[in-house]
């Protein structure tokens, strides 16, 4: 236990004559710069606590000179927001769907309101660019299940397909094989014959029997030339886009067990200057009738 | 033979016994099963070490004047390695489930949501715990000059710890969680962990106690703060009542938003009193000891010291900044969060001043650039975390992967390091060696992953900020501009960088176990005969 105080050669300080394990300490003074600074960052931090709500008191808490809440903040930030939007939301709430296009300042802003309230409501299932995904439609193209024009966007949106919106709209591919309406060969001819109607190569007998099958069982909502139904949902056959896949294994898959994807119904959940701005912008997107 | 030890790994293993019998799920029956387990090879552990130690005197001269308890900081070199790369891999795995998501292979046990705290557990408690219990154990004894008290009751706090890690990180993976940050472990793992920390508060105070130096070490200051603020810390924040005593779950005693501020109180001070405390203590013995250097300033230590201590324990509500939290609370988790800079710097100051004229160490001896470079991120690190703490600068940087840098260059900058430095120093001395296996390979292992360092901590930065700023950005009109998923898939890039990042770190860590593995044998490599750095306390030079 040496209590020597020395002078450190290297350094030119004293030590502070502890040594333990070897190991020794200076002297040294405490960097000014160092204590200054801090005495600075108290000195701020009371001056923050004066003019900021700060500490608690038995039953509030010292509010500050400023006057600052988080929530007043926000409130003024909705306020201002809100207001910024006001006539545009009004005007477009009386609007005429199909006319809005004529004032291009409203449409604009419909459109970029519609782009944003995508993003946070629909993009999750139809993709950030409304590309789509199987089972989930494609919005930027003209092939539409239940039509593409404003009032029909404007009713699928708020009462979505399938949903549990009592006007919702309603298609059923039914499950042929599960519901034993159709056995696995029928289906088999069938899906031969889907092929064949997109131009591709199949087994042409089967596709000649699954011609008939199609006939009693898929072209009352499909159409007698597959071009699809409108009133159902039903898609077009005979082009190259594929709602859940245009592979043999998918069709089989469809035709087998049925498809009953859903579209929820926004009108409870959307007020309607948003579902309105959706309608426009998902219409502006290039496939519009 | 220590008959009352005995009899508690008995009664441990009948309690073990009975509540995986009565288990009402299946992981309490694993794991009564487990305690049950080793609390038998404890009982086996002891009866074969009364039979070994018969006639042989423990405090046998060994030549110092001092009967150093050497083996118990072996077993806590050699657990830090083993966890280090087990939370370091985790780590990888997780970092490539976020670039590639398919890795969660859709199954419950491998899925990202149980594999994250698996890794900060690891990483934080396994790693970080090992090192602060086998240093402290080193230091304490060293700068005490007396031998560790007790003679079990070491060995307790160690196997106890290490079944606390397993018992927490098998329940992980099953889904056991309390869904506390950095404190998921249930009620009855942190029961355990209470039991194993009062024991090692004990062991620590008793050597102090018997100390034959009149002053304690700076280092064992912290030490003691780090272990005395976890064990409160770790009691209040996990306070909750079981639903069944042979169940696992339990429900927190708090609710709302109090919950919030109690699970940050102790998040943040996790972060204080573990990574920052307990580390000081390891920086200011192995520092000075390595440099063979006077610690710079006496006066520096004590101040930052207490201001330290005294600031830490208020910053946490810098976590919950514009939540329900009052805005008062908020107020002073930032203020204090900011008059903690300087603090947190004096351990910086005292660490890299004590390098002071023999700077030329940084070239010969690759063990100091170890912790040096640790100390330079420590600076860095609690200078970005004020920044962070500011109410405007975190509206941007909340809940973005800038958190996620912060942590890690902390993390891995700070707390790995110096760690990686404090293990290459004590291998040769522990096992007696005249010097490292190779110091070309701690060379290698220094520059690989500091460059994965630096690939981490930039590609969060960088991916954080993005992130922040596409979150909250507007079109003319006001309105959002940017998808959730949009968000997500701009990072993809950084994420990739970042698990290269975690390769680089990872391979670091596999050389630095090769080598304390050959050093520890004895081994030097032939290259490097004559080139090496010696290890002081084996040269006698001080």
């Amino acid at each position: 236990m040496s209590e020597k105080v020395e002078k450190d050669e290297i350094s030119g300080t004293q030590t502070t004559g502890h040594e333990w394990d070897g190991i020794k300490e200076l002297d040294t003074p405490m960097p000014r710069w160092w204590l200054w600074t801090m005495y600075g960052t108290i000195i701020w931090a009371i001056g923050y606590w004066i003019v900021m709500p700060a500490w608690p008191m038995i039953s509030s808490y010292t509010s500050g000179f400023l006057g600052y809440s988080s929530r007043g903040v926000l409130e003024e930030e909705l306020k201002e927001a809100n207001a910024a939007h006001a006539a545009d939301r009004e005007a477009l709430l009386k609007a005429d769907l199909n006319k809005v296009h004529d004032n291009a300042q409203l449409y604009q802003f419909a459109v970029r309101g519609g782009k944003s309230a995508f993003a946070v409501n629909c993009s999750q299932c139809h993709g950030s660019g409304a590309q789509g995904a199987p089972g989930y439609p494609n919005l930027n193209d003209d092939d539409w299940l239940w039509g593409g024009n404003v009032d029909t966007i404007y009713q699928t949106i708020r009462y979505g397909i399938r949903s549990d919106h009592e006007d919702t709209r309603v298609g059923e591919m039914p499950a042929f094989v599960t519901s034993e309406m159709l056995d696995k060969n029928q289906v088999n001819d069938a899906a031969e014959y889907v092929l064949s109607l997109s131009g591709r190569d199949t087994d042409k007998e089967a596709a000649a029997r699954g011609q008939a099958v199609f006939k009693e069982n898929c072209a009352s909502c499909h159409g007698e030339n597959a071009k699809g139904g409108r009133d159902f949902g039903a898609p077009n056959l005979t082009d190259a886009i594929w709602f859940y896949g245009g592979d043999k294994k998918t069709i089989l898959r469809t035709i087998s067990k049925g498809r009953h994807g859903v579209m929820p119904a926004w009108i409870n959940r959307l007020d309607d200057v948003t579902i309105r701005e959706l309608t426009l912008y998902v219409h502006s997107l290039g496939g519009g009738e | 033979m220590n008959l009352l030890w005995l009899a508690f790994t008995l009664i441990g293993a009948v309690l073990g016994v009975l509540l995986s019998a009565r288990a009402v799920d299946p992981v309490m029956m694993m794991h009564g099963l487990l305690f049950s387990i080793a609390a038998v090879l404890s009982a086996f552990a002891l009866i074969s070490r009364h039979y070994k130690y018969i006639g042989a005197s423990l405090l046998e001269d060994n030549g110092s004047g001092i009967n150093y308890n050497v083996d118990i900081v072996k077993a806590g070199v050699i657990a830090s390695t083993f966890w280090g790369i087990v939370g370091f891999t985790v780590g990888l795995v997780i970092a490539l489930q976020l670039t590639f998501p398919v890795l969660n292979f859709d199954l419950p046990w491998t899925n990202f949501g149980r594999l994250r705290p698996l890794h900060t557990s690891a990483v934080i408690f396994a790693f970080g715990g090992n090192v602060l219990i086998a240093t402290s154990f080193h230091v304490v004894q060293r700068t005490c000059r007396t031998r560790l008290a007790g003679d079990i009751a070491p060995w307790f706090v160690f196997w106890g710890y290490q079944l606390f890690i397993v018992l927490a990180a098998t329940g992980y993976v099953l889904g056991v969680t309390q869904s506390k940050e950095y404190a998921e472990p249930e009620w009855y793992v942190d029961i355990w962990l209470t039991l194993v920390w009062v024991v090692y508060l004990l062991v620590f105070l008793a050597t102090l106690w018997k100390r034959q130096e009149k002053h304690i070490y700076v280092a064992n200051w912290f030490y003691l703060a780090f272990i005395v603020t976890i064990a409160m810390l770790h009691i209040v924040n996990n306070l909750s009542l079981p639903v069944s005593f042979a169940g696992v779950k339990s429900y927190s005693l708090f609710a709302g938003v109090q919950s919030a501020l109690t699970q940050w109180w102790y998040g943040h001070n996790a972060v204080g009193f573990f990574l920052t405390a307990g580390f000081l203590g390891i920086m200011y013995y192995f520092i000075p000891k390595r440099a063979n250097r006077p610690v710079y300033s006496y006066r520096l230590s004590i101040i930052h010291f207490w201001a330290l201590i005294f600031l830490y324990i208020w910053a946490g509500p810098h976590h919950l900044h514009y939540t329900a939290l009052p805005d008062w609370a908020q107020t002073l988790g930032m203020t204090f969060s900011i008059m903690l800079w300087m603090p947190s710097w004096g351990g910086m100051i005292n660490g890299l001043m004590t390098l002071s004229g023999v700077w030329d160490k940084l070239r010969t001896d690759p063990v100091i650039r170890f912790l040096v470079a640790s100390v330079a991120f420590y600076g860095m690190s609690t200078f970005e975390g004020p920044l962070m703490s500011i109410k405007a600068v975190n509206a941007l940087s909340h809940y973005t992967d800038w958190t996620i840098g912060h942590v890690h260059s902390g993390a891995l900058g700070w707390v790995a390091y110096i760690s990686f430095g404090a293990l290459y120093f004590l291998v040769p001395v522990l096992w007696k060696r005249k010097s490292l296996y190779s110091d070309a390979l701690v060379n290698l292992h220094f520059w690989i992953s500091t460059i994965g360092i630096l690939l981490y901590i930039t590609a969060m930065w960088v991916s954080g900020i993005l992130q922040g700023l596409m979150w909250r950005a507007y079109d003319s009109f006001g309105f959002l501009e940017y998808s959730f998923s949009e968000t997500v898939e701009a990072m993809h890039p950084f994420y990739l960088i970042r698990a290269l990042g975690g390769v680089l770190f990872l391979l670091g860590a596999l050389i630095m176990a090769y080598n304390l593995w050959r050093t520890a044998r004895g081994d030097v490599r032939e290259k490097e005969k004559g080139s090496l750095v010696l290890n002081m306390e084996m040269v006698g030079a001080r």
